[in-house]
């Protein structure tokens, strides 16, 4: 009832009858394919983005005892369409001292770094574009290179802020994908393998989520990503308060929008990367599988949204501290448990 | 091989919708730049200096101590990925071999790298 794979499978079998009829190969029903898919996929997040950013401002204001946007549209339900359509429309100031080739390629790196993920991510059953065999390993090395291009961007505005926003926020993102990836490592040492398609398979029922077995590592990962996605607590490299914005001090109009975009898209990945690790990724009774995989995902970001407005900031100092001092032995430590789980019985 | 496919068109259509973006607002947006509006903005004021200096040597050594134990993490994941498999004997080796690194952490720890000022 209701799942996608089907849709799925008959719009390729379309595709691939199409392109057959052109006269073309098999290799090319695959790249069409393909390209169809991440189309789709790019659609997608770009109306979920515009979604999370509606979300967030309404989470916001209502923690804040506020209503938020109320003016375009049914409860201000179309304020981010005209949000994006504004920033479609806005001069592209580029200062006179910048370094202009890093200054142009920084938000793309940012935001290809942060859709390549979405290549893997297993969105229901049968719901994903490829299953890499090191599925997991891949979401990590390729999110790390979101860094080079906040340090791409921070660098080349030539702006002490946006310069300190960049570092920062590299320090930071290096220091907490050690914790991550260790907890990450925690749940593999059970599932025996980096496919997120087999790590979702592994856990159909309630009783059988890595999070009941790997709580410690659930803990470590919750607290890493949020460090990873520059969220409050965490959000030093964005502090508004000392660094105006960070490192898009210095953009505006589509360029800033990039990295906006890159930001929310991140803030799902993470969200997603811990439903499917932790919490059964799409499995879920009665209801269809993607829409599963959604709610926990939204569920985890709606998390997010809700700490910013409950915990302050921390200071640099306890920010690193916290992830060399105390995470990093607490991962090592999870792990050491987890074997010793493993080897004994 | 196809597998991999996917990325290089997630990677190629990623950049290119980004690029899209940038045409299109190019396309529709006002050109109006002068010198005053493309001056580098800090607290109102003509910025001191020019922004590419010396930075904190912190930050160096926490990409160093990154890099160590980055490289131990990619150590770590074919083990993980085959450990159950393995058994005892190589759960006692990865101990040891993490053992090195905490002391190594340690040590970095005592000598005062991990503070920040």
């Amino acid at each position: 009832m209701l799942e996608l794979d089907k849709l799925i499978g008959f719009v390729g079998a379309q595709i691939a009858a199409l392109v057959t009829a052109l006269g073309l190969g098999p290799d090319w029903v695959t790249l069409v394919q393909l390209v169809v898919a991440a189309l789709t996929l790019i659609g997608f997040a770009s109306v979920m983005v515009l979604g999370l950013v509606y979300a967030e401002r309404k989470v916001s204001a209502h923690i804040q005892m506020r209503v938020g946007p109320m003016r375009v549209g049914w409860h201000g339900i179309l304020q981010t369409l005209a949000d994006a359509v504004k920033l479609l429309q806005k001069e592209d100031i580029t200062p006179s001292n910048v370094d202009r080739a890093i200054y142009f390629w920084a938000p793309i790196v940012t935001f290809v770094a942060a859709f390549a993920v979405y290549a893997v991510i297993p969105f229901g059953r049968g719901l994903v574009v490829t299953d890499l065999n090191i599925g997991i390993l891949y979401i990590l090395a390729i999110t790390t290179f979101g860094v080079i291009g906040l340090l791409m961007a921070g660098w080349s505005s030539n702006n002490k802020y946006s310069l300190l926003g960049g570092f920062r926020s590299a320090a930071q993102v290096v220091s907490y994908e050690v914790p991550m990836a260790l907890a990450v490592i925690g749940v593999v040492m059970l599932t025996q393998t980096l496919s997120m398609v087999q790590i979702v398979g592994q856990q159909e029922k309630f009783y059988q989520w890595y999070v009941w077995r790997q709580p410690i590592g659930f803990l470590i990962y919750f607290v890493a990503a949020t460090a990873e996605v520059n969220r409050t607590p965490f959000d030093l490299p964005e502090a508004d308060s000392e660094l105006v914005a960070g490192f898009v001090t210095e953009y505006s109009g589509m360029k800033f929008a990039m990295f906006f975009l890159a930001e929310f898209l991140n803030m799902f990945t993470v969200a997603a990367i811990g439903t499917t690790l932790f919490f059964g990724g799409w499995n879920g009774p009665v209801l269809p599988s993607w829409m599963w995989f959604l709610i926990k995902t939204l569920a985890g970001v709606f998390v997010l949204m809700w700490m910013r407005w409950t915990y302050p900031r921390l200071r640099v100092d306890q920010l690193m501290g916290f992830a060399w001092k105390f995470l990093l032995p607490l991962a090592i430590l999870n792990i050491l448990i987890t074997g010793l789980f493993v080897v004994l019985f | 091989m196809s597998e991999f496919a996917a990325i290089a068109v997630f990677l190629v259509l990623g950049v290119g919708f980004v690029l899209f973006n940038f045409l299109l607002s190019n396309l529709i947006r006002p050109k109006n730049p002068n010198p005053i509006k493309q001056s580098t903005y800090e607290c109102g004021e003509t910025p001191v200096g020019p922004a590419w200096i010396q930075f904190n040597v912190r930050f160096y050594i926490f990409c160093l101590i990154f890099v160590i134990f980055d490289v131990e993490i990619v150590f770590l994941f074919p083990w993980a990925l085959v450990f159950q498999s393995l058994g005892l004997f190589a759960f006692v080796e990865m101990v040891i071999f993490v053992g090195i690194l905490m002391f190594g952490l340690l040590y970095a720890w005592k000598k005062g790298l991990l503070r920040w000022y």
